[in-house]
């Protein structure tokens, strides 16, 4: 299968067919041109901004984002092109002849403060009341260009009602400058499709299918175009003055659990490097916020493991010896809540692929108003459950109706790394300079394989760490070095691996419930998939569909976001490639560090199961509390 | 096939001259494709749709392009107010429409032709279908056209849904991929990268109708009307205060003066040349000529006599810009708002000059700064207008 872009985007906005230069150093493979008198060379199809960028000369943007097609809709990095009557916009004018660019002419500075000037009349919003204060496009923008007023007036009206309907993402038109971001994100990155320009003219506005609100229509709440939008049009739903008010009625017992990514990236929010861990620096702050208890999602990240792998599993089993053919393959995880839903509208013949194990936010809540009220001997009616997350769609998660096995709602709260980094602030607290400590008990500290669930591959990586020594007996160390099983890891948009089981050994207590030899997997190859970001799963889910090879496949990790969760919804604003990619060498560092690196070593887990899910993984009580069903619910919205 | 006739009209010696039916088509195959555009290029003809992009460097840029399949489209949006020549041409010369389109089909490598009707213009849409059926019958249009062999070409015609903007040539292939109709940046042009991709030439009505006679009677024929930068002859759309609207068919380089005197109009105060996103010109500039080097026009001509309130057609222009943006760029899509406001402001008399001047400015930058040139141009009334009929319109405040 290619990798090629399967874009809908309108060809208006896609990639320009300027074939690029296998060689730039073959003749026309580069052309030189002048920019602001500076003669350099760059290679044919260079964009004029990536030129500049190249050459440290600064050009403002608004629409343009590096993850996403071009669009040249806000015009503000307008830029004289010698022997063009009108100026042209940096993003979208590839270079294809020596051309000469100013970048800073009379008429090209009046200009972009007309068009800022424009924005500002019909932006409505003051600064001081914004979520995104401090770190808005618009805002830098107006600030770069010294706005002191307001040329053509400001609206002092909203010109649109707030859509609040949706769990995860709040859209606030009237504060849109309409640079498309979104729609290209949603339409091209994602591949979902949901919002779209309605209207023409002065009612030119962003909206979704028949102008329904966003809880409506087939949104997954992904928010990657929350992460890439330049303002608070959109921004995610909110609840840290429900969680403060939590905090400070002393009947309630307020617990945290805190997901791998957030703790890589909330150093963002205080203007630390991406790619710093703050875990522990983490952990103490939350306390001083008054958190009555923390805890580390890494821990129902290893018993997600468990319970996976015991399904996957078991569907082997019933699949290649019972030859039970109402066994679903491939079997594909089911710990991105946006990816769920994702399935649910665009494939939901193929719900019973989806593992029904619960993603780690959910078996938490689940645990921590069961067997952790039961341990502290506390009222699960009076302990309040936060997840810190670096996704939107997990406040939809721990709103699905279906999560309440523990008789409450599981999670009460999905907060993001954003929000917490701002409740943080508003205690007074610099994280970077915390002391560091550790997650509170019974559950501890948990394994590397938890942590790397961040990363897109990290899923899998766990599983396979886990399931090459439950069935080979083998050391995953002696396969490959360090246990870090490189092939299922980076950025590349789908990955395939082959891992051919040549020898078996015993089985391991914890399943002898379940088989008794592994004598049925040896000469057989493990096939297994990774898929990050939803177009990619678009593609994968299709070439299934068409029977090609990834139907042969027995376990396949999504992601709905670009990168995984480290590049989730509610992680820290700006995101780019590099950014996601430094978050992601964090997890590994930190994973790395790790003494525990796999899931079945982790004392905690084996307790839990001694203690607790007595019948071990897949067993009656984990079924009720640590697993789940799915609803079908169609592309299309009565 | 009913015919259908529209209002009086004059026809003059070039466009309107003798034409048989697939005479052109005829005429290229035989000269062949390298001699087909040499004639097109001494003929200096220029796009007829408005931009005066010389024809036969647009249509050897398409035939130059590397592709698997090309496209010609046949402009056919006639959307820009007070416009209605193509459909004299469509309704009553629509071989000389076809039988352009099969010349540039066969000169760029195109097998495929397609009509972009304006909506409002469903009514011919049967007509023209059946015209077009009538030249598969005469193997003008099919397979192996006139026994050429291996020269396919047919034409499809498809209706707009009423958006200015989609007569922008970007715009319209979007529309015609069934998106919505909103111009492409630019670099690649339509030439390189245009319907689905592939290169296309984006001709007007009247351009192809042209080219049609170039074919038959050579360039130099063709480049001996007009005048240097302008050759040829243009159809003249006229409407407003005059005893004699309709289509007119004029050498270039007619004098505004001239025209005045053919359509008989009197006490003429103003015209707007080019449509609502032309300009607009008082009586001391009615000596200027209708050129590319002077007035340039895709063809509309708007007479005001001497109680026409200049405030008003302003308004109502801007009106029309403000709702006819594509609405995706900046300084058209709020310019134009502001614009329309300034001139509201006007009316009302709650302005200063200081004001008007920042929103003469304004309209500097949107006619440059725009993604296309419906933003571009809009501007051209609102700064032509205030400037030109300032007195009036300062009168106005002062009464
Ligand atoms: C807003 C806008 C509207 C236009 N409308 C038309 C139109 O209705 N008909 C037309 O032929 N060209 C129209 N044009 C010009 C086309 O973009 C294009 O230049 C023309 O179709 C090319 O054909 P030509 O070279 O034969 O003139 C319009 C341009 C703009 C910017
Ligand atoms: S979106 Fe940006 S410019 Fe607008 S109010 Fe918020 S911070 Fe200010
Ligand atoms: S949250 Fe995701 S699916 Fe929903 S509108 Fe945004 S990008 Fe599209
Ligand atoms: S909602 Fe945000 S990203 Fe979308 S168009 Fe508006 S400003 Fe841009
Ligand atoms: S100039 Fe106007 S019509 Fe053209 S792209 Fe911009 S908003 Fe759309
Ligand atoms: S950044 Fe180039 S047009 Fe918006």
């Amino acid at each position: 299968m290619d990798n090629k872009k399967t874009s809908r985007a309108p060809v208006s906005q896609q990639e320009f067919k300027v074939p690029k230069p296998v060689d730039t150093n073959t003749i026309g493979g580069s052309i030189t041109v002048e920019l602001n008198e500076k003669k350099v060379s760059v290679p044919l199809g260079t964009t004029i901004l990536e030129a500049c960028r190249q050459n440290q000369i600064h050009i403002p943007t608004l629409c343009h984002h590096t993850d996403l097609c071009v669009a040249g809709v806000c015009r503000v990095c307008a830029v004289e092109v010698e022997g063009m009557r009108t100026l042209q916009a940096a993003c979208a004018f590839p270079i294809t002849a020596p051309i000469k660019v100013k970048t800073s002419t009379p008429q090209v500075r009046k200009a972009r403060r007309h068009i800022i000037d424009l924005m500002l009349s019909e932006h409505y919003g003051e600064c001081y009341s914004c979520i995104r204060n401090g770190n808005c496009e618009l805002q830098s923008l107006a600030e770069e260009y010294g706005v002191d007023g307001y040329t053509f007036g400001h609206c002092d009206k909203p010109a649109y009602e707030i859509d609040k309907s949706s769990y995860s993402v709040v859209r606030e038109m009237s504060k849109c400058i309409l640079c498309k971001r979104c729609v290209r994100t949603c339409i091209d990155l994602q591949e979902v499709g949901v919002l779209e320009s309605i209207g023409k003219g002065d009612k030119t506005h962003i909206s979704t299918f028949m102008e329904r609100p966003l809880a409506d229509v087939i949104c997954i709440n992904c928010g990657q175009c929350i992460n890439r939008c330049p303002t608070s049009a959109l921004h995610a739903n909110d609840p840290s003055d429900e969680i403060w008010a939590a905090i400070d009625d002393p009947t309630k017992h307020v617990v945290i659990q805190t997901a791998p990514s957030p703790r890589a990236a909330i150093g963002e929010c205080f203007g630390v490097e991406p790619g710093t861990s703050m875990t522990q620096e983490l952990n103490t702050a939350l306390r001083r916020i008054g958190f009555d208890a923390v805890f580390d999602t890494n821990f129902t990240a290893d018993l997600t493991i468990f319970e996976e792998g015991t399904e996957l599993i078991i569907r082997l089993y019933k699949a290649l010896v019972e030859k039970d053919n109402s066994m679903a393959l491939p079997q594909f995880t089911s710990c991105s809540p946006g990816w769920v839903k994702y399935l649910e509208h665009f494939y939901p013949e193929f719900i019973p692929n989806l593992s029904t194990a619960k993603s780690p936010q959910q078996m938490f809540g689940a645990i921590i108003k069961t067997f952790y009220a039961q341990q502290i001997g506390v009222d699960p009616k009076d302990v309040v459950s936060v997840a810190l997350m670096p996704c939107s769609a997990k406040k939809f998660e721990c709103n699905r109706p279906e999560m309440t096995s523990s008789g409450y709602k599981d999670v009460d709260y999905g907060l993001t790394t954003r929000e917490l980094g701002k409740m943080i602030k508003e205690a007074g607290i610099y994280l970077p300079e915390m002391p560091k400590s550790h997650f509170d008990s019974p559950f501890g500290d948990a394994s590397g394989a938890g942590l790397i669930f961040g990363a897109t591959g990290g899923v899998m990586e766990a599983a396979l760490r886990s399931v090459i020594e439950f069935v080979t007996g083998v050391k995953v160390e002696d396969i490959f070095a360090d246990a870090n099983i490189t092939p299922v890891r980076g950025f590349e948009g789908v990955k395939y691996v082959e891992l051919p089981i040549t020898a078996v050994g015993p089985v391991p207590e914890i399943l002898q419930g379940l088989v008794k030899d592994w004598n049925w997997l040896k000469g057989a190859t493990l096939k297994v998939a990774v898929a990050h970001g939803t177009a990619n799963a678009k593609k994968v889910m299709d070439d299934i569909k068409r029977g090609g090879k990834f139907s042969e496949c027995h376990f396949i990790e999504f992601m709905a976001c670009p990168g995984g969760c480290i590049g989730g919804g509610g992680q820290p604003i700006p995101t780019s490639l590099e950014i996601r990619q430094a978050r992601a060498r964090a997890i590994y560092a930190e994973d790395e560090s790790l003494e525990m690196r796999k899931s079945h070593d982790n004392p905690y887990v084996k307790m839990i199961y001694e203690k607790f899910f007595k019948e071990g993984p897949c067993g009656h009580l984990s079924h009720k509390l640590l697993h789940t069903h799915y609803t079908a619910r169609g592309k299309f919205i009565s | 096939m009913e015919p259908i006739f529209n209002k009086q009209k004059r026809t003059g010696p070039v466009l309107f001259s003798e034409y048989k039916r697939g005479e052109g088509i005829k005429k290229a195959l035989e000269i062949g494709r390298e001699n087909v555009l040499f004639e097109m290029k001494s003929s200096k003809l220029k796009g007829r749709g408005g931009a005066g992009f010389p024809t036969s460097t647009k249509w050897m840029l398409t035939a130059a392009a590397k592709a698997d399949e090309k496209f010609i489209v046949c402009n056919a949006d006639e959307g820009e107010p007070g416009t209605f020549k193509d459909r004299v041409l469509l309704t009553e010369y629509p071989e000389l429409v076809f039988d352009g389109m099969v010349i540039g089909g066969y000169t760029c490598g195109a097998k495929e032709g397609l009509v972009y009707l304006r909506g409002e213009y469903e009514y011919m849409l049967k007509f023209l279908e059946d015209y077009l059926a009538q030249m598969r019958k005469d193997n003008l249009l099919g397979k192996n056209i006139l026994g050429k062999k291996d020269f396919d070409f047919d034409i499809k015609i498809r209706l707009g849904a009423g958006a200015y903007v989609c007569g922008e040539e970007t715009a319209l292939i979007e529309s015609l991929e069934g998106q919505r109709g909103e111009s492409r940046n630019r670099p690649p042009y339509p030439v390189n990268t245009g319907y689905n991709g592939r290169p296309t030439s984006v001709n007007n009505v009247e351009t192809l109708a042209a080219a049609a006679h170039i074919i038959v009677k050579g360039g130099d024929w063709y480049a001996k009307v007009g005048t240097d930068k302008s050759s040829g002859s243009k159809l003249f759309s006229v409407s407003g205060d005059c005893k004699k609207p309709g289509v007119y068919e004029l050498p270039f380089g007619t004098k505004v003066k001239e025209l005045l005197k053919i359509v008989e109009a009197e006490d003429t105060k103003a015209v707007q040349v080019g449509g609502a996103s032309g300009i607009c010109i008082p009586e001391s500039h009615f000596e200027r000529a209708l050129a590319y080097e002077d007035i340039p026009t895709g063809g509309s001509v708007m007479i005001f006599g001497k109680n026409r309130d200049m405030l008003k057609i302003l308004k109502n222009f801007m009106e029309f810009f403000v709702e006819e943006s594509c609405g995706q760029c900046t300084p058209c899509r709020i310019g134009n708002v502001k614009l329309l406001e300034g001139v509201e402001m006007i009316e009302k008399g709650e302005f200063t000059f200081e004001y008007i001047g920042k929103l003469k400015e304004l309209g500097h930058t949107m006619q440059v700064a725009s993604k296309c040139g419906l933003g571009q141009s809009s501007p051209n009334s609102f700064i032509s207008i205030i400037d030109n009929f300032k007195d009036e319109i300062l009168n106005k405040i002062e009464a």
